[in-house]
């Protein structure tokens, strides 16, 4: 909320001697955020003065049409300036910037020779003078507003000071001069003057002769007040103070039945409504909607009511959205002499769902939302119908209510609470101090129980918490000590956050670097990868950002696959991406939920229910391999990423959680379906990895032959404490075999039949050949077998034993022969 | 029989050889002349039976003591020689070591999963444990749970993902708060721990907005727990983040979970940065999760860890962290 600092003085004493950011820093230690402040006029000098247009002269022989302006500042002669604007009449007072005056921009004004005269001054736009953003013409003030040669500067409070207040949800009477003027009080220590202190509400009676308000529906509002005006002169214009407070709280000035009703609730916070009394049929009624389809608001537009929608209607028709929007047929217009000033204290929840089902925040609806003083129906009303009648010549018909205010219940406090809660020193004397100040009544029962009575404005203060609050922001934060809660002993990481936090090192100490990809994906995408089953059943969201990626991603490859592309578009070449993240797949029809109430911890059924009702999103490992591993550089060539790598990355994570696993081929999209192997623990497939399908590599533009790795990593088992191996000390016995077999037999095959027949001295097989042109569909392949014993030195006649049961083995199996040397 | 003047001048001679031969080829020569078979010294050796038996013992210690002394001699000057011929030889076996070394990728972790890391570390030390949940969360512990009512704006599908079908009530998470109610329904207080995670709102991507971004959360559930406990924790952490000349300060605020709330700024880099938020744990929050307020206290702090990030490295564009940029993350290595 823009507040300007000459209207917080009228009701806050503040001292002359105190800067704009020794205020703006009070409020922030009070908790308002002051978000700018903006010095008016500060750049302007005068002599800038009231002038009346003279006599009008059009010069037409330019490209622009130019006039040619004769005024009267007050001064002993007249004065003549070229002016380029033409929205003003003779007679019509105005602005004149006298030569000597510097305006908005540095912009000095002089005598000076243009289109063939001698412009003796200029007449100013509302931009010129730093109070507008209207530069579409000049301004032209009400007639009679101003005596001729008057200081501008001074008629239009120019030089000003507007704090811009960034005020929390739970203040609503903060969105008002009469509560932020309060808080600016207190914070700085100073006398304030309530302003509706001084609203007559005793003069205006009920007479029966006007409209009469109906609260059809009490869940809507608490209080209404309605006051007929009649003989109200449509032409009369709104003082010029009035509209420049407008102004300057950021609205604009529009007629003055319009801007005392919003002069009114800037002031005191209070949104009002003035109806045309001519299109009013029977009563003001509050209701909801109900079988009222169709309303146009006077913005224009035609809408669609909602059954609940809240609204002011009269006997027949919908009048206003209620504390939202006023209606087009009900709006005062240019002949409308007779007024319904309507003011009501709205439920804000039901104005926060007009405002949110319309997708309309107004200024009202804004305000009723955050609770408006429901004390203030009849002040903000009278207050109104006073302006009306001053400025506007109006007569008072009638004043009508119906409902009462509803206020906040009284809070009981322990007043040590304060001090136990915030653990600064605060003495009971300060507790009271700083209630009073805030508004409250409070009755003392006894010295640990206070009976606080909260102020009507202050609908926001319900519990002892609350109070806390507010003595501890006005005592200051500051005054609160630092001190650390006692240690307590912590569990330190899970297994899994341990496990997570050392594969990503495990990762990055292998070349590869990390990403966080956005988890949202498309349909496109799904289905350009392969994906079928879970892993095509993908949730919606309801309102995504953007309809190319409104569902969650199932995988992590196409996030990888896609930022991968942006490195490589951006020059990058040889590299690899890992993400860890979260996975989602719509697997379980959801149930329908019910949102228990929180007033106390639900059963556990029902808590049980809310934590079936959220689907299980394993997190995953997934990388990418794009290009070389090794980088062709002054060594020689390099090496490209291939299959085998992605391969290798998913068994080192498996290796690194000591989980032991067997690896088989398959065909899982979007790999290579000759060339993707999966990873199996505990016979469940927990990772795949090998070359990314042809078809998939050129849609997103990757190089041929990228590889990927998944391993999800919520299915590997956790491990039981690892037993520590007995190393061995007897020498070894290296033996080499070159064994043929069909092509269709998988090394992995022939490592478990090897290992299978040689038994438990055999140390290790390690592959060291394959050959795969002797023909006939025939492969050779080619281990290198290392025997040790834990006890003596392996003789010749034992070597030769083992590795023939190994070569046995592989033979009954797999059908594998010796290949002759 | 050959005089003892005659052996010692044949040691003479052997030794002077011996010493000044300047390489092993040489040295090789001077052995052969003066101590192989066809040398003096081994002609006078070989001719130890012709002496009488008498003289026999002297003339043989005379004789062993002359090899003795040229052997000791070949010795001493081949060490030098080899360590000469060796410095040599590799000294042309020299390399730029400047060269290139790098044979793998060079990798990186996120900035901000090291920053996670930190952070969870620094909390673990002080006795906190690191709670996480999903991602994808029912509505009510994302915000009925937190006193954040049916009508409240920040549940509207302008700020909130939701997603289908509605009637699940299912959102993704907009904080790490669901964390924190999950946290206190599955356990009795004390309570001390931190969520850290992925979080979700409805802001396109631009230099200073993210629809997913990062926060840790920190929540303690005891007996007797103040706000000067909330401002102590803040303080430490503060000086964890930013350095030790880093100082904190509240502001009153409003957050439906928290009552009193409060913002949270750190004077940084010769200026007040807004950090976070916190409070004290709305007694509505404990009582939705079955503690009671009469005696249990607490508080509550959130952060984002983008911004910290962004604040404590100079990084003034969001999307650097969001894109993976490769260049962007090799920076930051493997965390330390």
């Amino acid at each position: 909320m823009r507040i300007p600092l000459s209207w917080i003085r009228e009701y806050a004493s503040i001292s002359d001697t105190i800067t704009a950011e020794e205020i703006a820093l009070a409020l922030v230690g009070v908790g308002f955020e002051v978000e700018g402040i903006e010095y008016q006029g500060k750049d302007i000098s005068g002599p800038v003065v009231v002038g009346r247009v003279l006599k009008i002269e059009e010069i037409t022989e330019f490209k622009k049409a130019i006039r040619w302006v004769e005024l009267d500042c007050g001064e002993s002669s007249t004065r003549s300036v070229i002016c380029g604007a033409s929205n003003f009449a003779a007679n019509d007072l105005v602005l004149v910037a006298l030569p000597g005056a510097v305006l908005s921009g540095n912009f000095v004004i002089g005598q000076r020779q243009t289109y063939g005269k001698v412009s003796d001054g200029m007449i100013c736009s509302s931009r010129e003078l730093g109070i507008g953003e209207d530069h579409s013409g000049i301004l032209v003030l009400p007639a009679n507003s101003a005596a001729l040669g008057f200081d501008a500067i001074e008629l239009l409070e120019i030089n000003d000071v507007i704090f811009d207040i960034a005020v929390n949800p739970d203040r609503g009477y903060a969105l008002s001069l009469r509560g932020m003027a309060r808080e600016v009080a207190t914070a700085l220590g100073v006398e304030f003057t309530d302003p509706v202190h001084a609203i007559k509400t005793d003069i205006f009676a009920t007479t029966g002769k006007g409209i009469v308000p109906k609260i059809d529906d009490s869940t809507g509002v608490s209080v209404i007040c309605i006051r007929t005006l009649d003989h109200f002169d449509p032409k009369a214009e709104s003082p010029l103070w009035m509209r420049r407070r407008i102004e300057k709280c950021g609205m604009r000035s529009i007629s003055l039945a319009v801007d005392v009703t919003n002069y009114v609730m800037l002031e005191l916070g209070q949104p009002l409504h003035a109806f045309d009394r001519a299109r009013i049929e029977g009563s003001l009624h509050i209701r909801r909607a109900g079988k009222t389809k169709i309303f146009t608001t006077l913005d224009g537009q035609e809408r669609k009511l909602f059954v609940e929608d809240l609204l002011v209607a009269d006997d027949g028709k919908a009048l206003a959205l209620a504390g939202t929007m006023g209606g087009a047929d009900s709006e005062v217009g240019i002949t409308t002499s007779s007024l319904v000033i309507e003011a009501a204290r709205f439920d804000p929840i039901s104005i926060a769902k007009n405002a949110r089902r319309h997708k309309l925040s107004t200024e009202a609806s804004r305000r009723f939302e955050r609770g408006v003083d429901p004390s203030l129906a009849e002040y903000a009303s009278a207050r109104a119908a006073s302006l009306l009648i001053s400025y506007g010549g109006a007569t008072h018909v009638d004043s009508q209510r119906d409902g009462e205010p509803r206020y906040s219940p009284i809070v009981e406090l322990d007043p040590h609470f304060i001090a136990t809660l915030t653990g600064a020193d605060i003495s009971l004397d300060q507790v009271r101090e700083k209630l009073i100040l805030v508004g409250c009544d409070i009755e003392e029962k006894c010295a640990s129980l206070w009976r606080v009575d909260p102020p009507s404005w202050r609908s926001d203060l319900l519990t002892q918490a609350d109070l806390v609050e507010e003595v501890a922001r006005l005592v200051g934060y500051d005054a609160i000590p630092s001190l650390l809660p006692a240690h307590p002993l912590s569990p330190g990481l899970t297994i899994f956050q341990r496990r997570i936090r050392i594969l990503a090192q495990l990762l990055v100490d292998r070349g590869l670097v990390e990403v966080h990809n956005y988890p949202f994906t498309s349909a496109k995408t799904l289905k350009e990868m392969g994906y079928k089953g879970e892993r095509a059943s993908a949730f919606r969201i309801a309102n995504p950002l953007s309809e190319d990626a409104p569902l969650l991603r199932t995988h992590l490859i196409p996030g990888l696959i896609e930022t991968a592309a942006r490195n490589i578009s951006r020059g990058a070449r040889d590299f690899g991406l890992f993400e860890i993240g979260t996975i989602f797949r719509n697997i379980t029809s959801p149930n329908a939920i019910e949102n228990p109430p929180t007033d106390r911890r639900p059963s556990q059924k029902t808590i049980d229910q809310i934590y079936a009702g959220v689907p299980s999103q394993p997190i995953h490992v997934g990388g990418v391999l794009i290009g070389n591993a090794q980088s062709e550089d002054w060594r020689g060539r390099g090496r490209d990423y291939d299959w085998n790598d992605a391969i290798e990355f998913a068994e080192s994570i498996l290796l690194a959680c000591h989980i032991p696993w067997t690896i088989q081929r398959s065909d899982f999209a979007p790999w290579h379906p000759g060339r993707c192997a999966e990873l199996l623990v505990h016979g469940k497939v927990i990772a795949h990895a090998g070359e990314l399908h042809p078809r998939v590599v050129a849609a997103f533009g990757l190089p041929m032959r990228s590889c990927a790795f998944v391993v999800n990593l919520s299915s590997i088992p956790e491990h039981q404490t690892l037993t520590a191996p007995t190393v061995g000390t007897m020498p070894v016995a290296v033996q080499d075999i070159a064994l043929i077999v069909d092509h269709a037999v998988t090394s992995a095959q022939v490592v478990q039949a090897l290992k299978d027949g040689a038994g438990e001295m055999l140390e290790s097989v390690v592959l060291f050949d394959r050959y795969d042109k002797i023909g006939e569909g025939k492969i050779s392949l080619a281990y290198t077998l290392t025997f040790r014993a834990p006890d003596r030195t392996l003789t010749g006649v034992e070597i030769s034993k083992m590795r023939e049961a190994a070569v046995d083995a592989a033979r009954i199996k797999l059908g594998a022969t010796l290949r002759s040397a | 029989m050959v005089s003892e003047q005659t052996l010692q001048q044949w040691v003479n001679e052997a030794v002077g050889a011996i010493s000044s031969a300047s390489d092993l080829d040489e040295l090789k020569s001077a052995r052969l002349a003066h101590s192989g078979d066809k040398s003096p010294i081994a002609g006078a050796s070989r001719s130890l039976g012709s002496v009488p038996p008498e003289d026999r013992a002297q003339f043989g210690k005379l004789i062993g003591d002359a090899r003795g002394t040229v052997s000791l001699a070949l010795e001493a000057r081949k060490e030098v020689l080899e360590a000469l011929r060796d410095e040599k030889v590799l000294l042309e076996e020299v390399v730029d070591v400047t060269l290139p070394s790098a044979r793998v990728h060079r990798g990186g972790l996120h900035p901000i999963t090291i920053l996670k890391n930190e952070i969870c570390d620094f909390f673990i030390a002080q006795g906190y444990g690191v709670a996480e949940g999903p991602e994808l969360e029912a509505e009510w512990l994302n915000f009925d749970a937190l006193n954040i009512h049916a009508d409240h704006p920040a549940r509207t599908m302008q700020d909130t993902f939701f997603v289908e079908p509605l009637e699940a009530r299912l959102v993704l998470r907009t904080h790490t708060s669901p964390v924190q109610i999950r946290t206190m329904l599955e356990n009795e207080p004390p309570i001390y721990v931190i969520c850290p995670g992925r979080t979700f709102r409805a802001d396109e991507l631009d230099a200073t907005h993210t629809p997913v971004f990062s926060q840790v959360e920190g929540l303690v559930v005891d007996r007797g727990i103040t706000m000067a406990n909330l401002k102590g924790t803040l303080d430490l952490f503060a000086r964890k983040m930013f350095g030790d000349e880093a100082i904190t300060r509240l502001r009153p605020s409003f957050f439906p979970f928290t009552e009193p709330s409060a913002e949270v700024d750190v004077f940084f880099n010769g200026g007040w940065i807004e950090w976070g938020g916190c409070g004290m744990v709305n007694p509505r929050v404990l009582v939705a999760c079955g503690i009671d307020p009469a005696e249990y206290s607490g508080f509550a702090f959130g952060m984002g860890l983008e911004r910290t990030l962004m604040v404590r490295h100079g990084i003034t564009d969001l999307r650097d962290i969001v894109e993976g940029d490769l260049r962007f993350s090799r920076a930051f290595g493997v965390g330390l």
